[in-house]
């Protein structure tokens, strides 16, 4: 029976941390996830999960490496900056093929940035970040329930490809309390065995190394083909994503995560005027749902990305319609929320702008 | 013992050769790619002798840094895992968290363990983690071509102070060893030496101490190792150990620092 309760979107986060059985947190306090790292500290300790609060993020990924590479569940989480400098580890866990969950509760940058709400860390989150060909499952919550739900994912996830996860939420998510079912989980059921990790040497076995060093380039090419498969693999079975009102739909918005849930209400105000719209939300950014959006897209009038960056998703969004049908753009950036009064007034210039071209043209 | 060495006796000779001295089955069958006389190689078949010694090796598990020992899970037949640069002790930190009952180790140079890896060092031992840093002090980065290191000693020509260290331009050479024994967490330190076999026999010594404190959970155990590079250093081997007692001693001195009460 699932277990409901009032919670932040951090706290909710952490505490499923808990419940998906995650052995190891190691973090550093950063804005606005921090509860995260405090929740843990009482809660997550009280209920044996070794919680360490490390000098830095540098620290902190590193000690995500050295747990994982033990067998055991693990994770850490931030916001931007901290994820900034998370991102050589990241890399390594990805080459070493470590399962483990990475939180990024983004805010407002570039640099320093705000403490506020911001979706800018979606190139970060999906074209790499580190150096080298990786791919991340990235996952994108748009509510208090999926910050909790997504956890059990993204562990289960990390596990099933052998890959590090990571939940791109924003402060607003972290923040917000929304009321939260948590899901009978039992970790005993999820997790496999990892006959890889470095938990001591017996008798009947070989050693086990755990390393992202392959000195011959040749042989670095064949782990390199390994991690294509695998990601081809994941491209093919893990897309996910949710589809509003689109049976009809003329227009598409394309959003996810806080800006997802203001397009939505946009979506409702933008229908009750008579203009056919839907929502196409993808919830992971990596591997991005393009098929769906390619099947569409030949009849559509036009899709409307919004996001709260300058226009980072669009580019995805652009080579899955592959010109079939005209792309726009509406974002707020350095930590402003839009308004779905905004998002209408962006489509609705859309749709009169076509009208009247398609007028001209009469 | 090696076909090169038996090739020219028969089997029958060959089985009569009395064996006094073999490999400990803790170190694999892959040959040392270190350079002639380079002071990894004795330090790593010491380690290993000792976890053979104290029958450990399957609850022991190292870190491996990044510099010429980055290949040590290649030689040490034990499980391990390669750490990003300077985060050696982060890695062993949290695998020690999380198998509190297996021994672990961190194995790294100066470059890793004294420059980007200073935080992670000092935030290791000042919480007392319950691991062994083993901490190899050449005074150069070796693996990269022999730049200068944050151990270099003043006056030493590196190809990155090519006219010699100089407190202007560098600073000075980085006591931290000395600086990680002010921690109160940190319950064993020592800086022992391989340039002689007596200081073979006391850095064998040490790392037993340093296992047998780690099974007491006494805290962190740090073990510098004043070592060569005759490579680096571009020196014989004989040349590099009589270079490193005479001008490595006076500035790293051999010797317990800190002991536990």
């Amino acid at each position: 029976m699932g277990d409901t309760r009032l919670m932040k979107g951090n706290e909710a986060l952490a505490e499923a941390a808990i419940r998906a059985g995650c052995q190891g947190y190691f973090g550093y306090p950063i804005t606005p996830q921090s509860e995260i790292l405090e929740y843990l500290a009482d809660e997550g300790r009280k209920r044996g999960m070794i919680v360490l609060q490390a000098e830095s993020e540098v620290a902190s990924i590193n000690m995500v490496y050295g747990g994982a590479g033990a067998g055991a569940r693990v994770m850490t989480s931030s916001s931007s900056p901290g994820i900034s400098l998370m991102q050589e580890g990241i890399s390594y866990i990805a080459c070493a093929e470590l399962p483990c969950l990475i939180v990024n509760v983004n805010r407002g940058g570039p640099g320093l940035g705000t403490i506020q709400p911001s979706q800018g860390d979606y190139f970060q989150s999906v074209k790499g970040g580190g150096h080298g060909d990786y791919r991340l499952i990235v996952l994108a919550p748009s509510s208090v329930q999926e910050m909790a739900d997504f956890v059990y994912d993204a562990f289960d996830l990390a596990d099933k490809y052998r890959t590090p996860v990571l939940i791109l939420a924003d402060g607003a998510l972290g923040q917000m309390m929304e009321k939260v079912e948590f899901r009978e989980y039992i970790p005993a059921d999820h997790v496999p065995p990892k006959p890889w990790a470095t938990t001591g040497k017996l008798k009947e076995r070989a050693r086990n190394f755990v390393t992202s060093l392959h000195m011959q380039p040749e042989q670095m090419e064949e782990v390199n083909k390994h991690l294509q498969a695998k990601y081809r693999t994941i491209a093919e079975h893990e897309v996910r994503y949710e589809l509003v009102a689109a049976d009809d739909a003329e227009y598409m918005i394309v959003a996810y995560g806080l800006a997802a849930r203001v397009s939505h209400r946009a979506v409702q105000l933008a229908r009750a005027e008579g203009i056919r719209v839907g929502l196409l939300r993808p919830i992971t950014l990596w591997p991005y749902p393009s098929a769906v959006l390619q099947s569409i897209a030949s009849r559509l009038q036009g899709v409307l990305v919004v996001e709260m960056n300058a226009g980072q998703m669009v580019e995805d969004v652009r080579l899955a319609v592959e010109g079939r049908a005209p792309v726009h753009f509406y974002g707020r950036m350095g930590g402003v929320i839009p308004g779905p009064d905004e998002v209408v007034r962006a489509l609705r210039a859309i749709v009169h702008n076509e009208v009247a071209q398609a007028a001209e043209a009469h | 013992m090696s076909p090169e060495i038996t090739q020219d006796l028969t089997a029958e000779e060959q089985e009569q050769l009395e064996c006094v001295y073999a490999k400990p089955e803790t170190l694999t069958e892959t040959r040392f790619h270190y350079c002639p006389g380079c002071g990894h190689s004795v330090v790593h078949r010491v380690l290993m002798e000792v976890v053979e010694e104290l029958d450990i090796q399957d609850k022991t598990i190292g870190i491996a840094p990044v510099g010429c020992s980055v290949f040590a899970y290649h030689y040490m037949n034990i499980d391990m895992q390669g750490a990003a640069h300077g985060r050696a002790s982060a890695v062993a930190t949290a695998v020690k968290r999380l198998l509190p009952d297996r021994y672990v180790f961190a194995y790294q140079g100066d470059g890793d363990l004294a420059a980007i890896g200073t935080a992670e060092t000092i935030h290791t031992c000042n919480r007392g983690e319950n691991i062994m840093i083993v901490f190899i002090n050449n005074a150069i980065y070796g693996m990269t071509g022999g730049q200068m290191a944050p151990t270099t000693l003043l006056g030493m020509k590196t190809s990155t102070s090519p006219t010699g260290r100089t407190v202007e331009t560098a600073g000075f050479p980085i006591m931290i060893t000395n600086m990680i024994a002010m921690l109160p967490g940190v319950a064993y330190v020592t800086r022992q030496s391989v340039e002689t076999p007596n200081a073979v026999r006391q850095l064998k010594k040490a790392f037993t101490k340093g296992f047998q404190y780690q099974k007491e959970h006494k805290g962190t155990c740090f073990i510098e190792v004043v070592s060569n590079c005759p490579s680096g250093w571009k020196m014989t081997p004989l040349q590099a150990n009589k270079w490193l007692v005479e001008n490595m001693f006076p500035v790293y001195p051999p010797g317990d620092i800190k002991v536990p009460a």
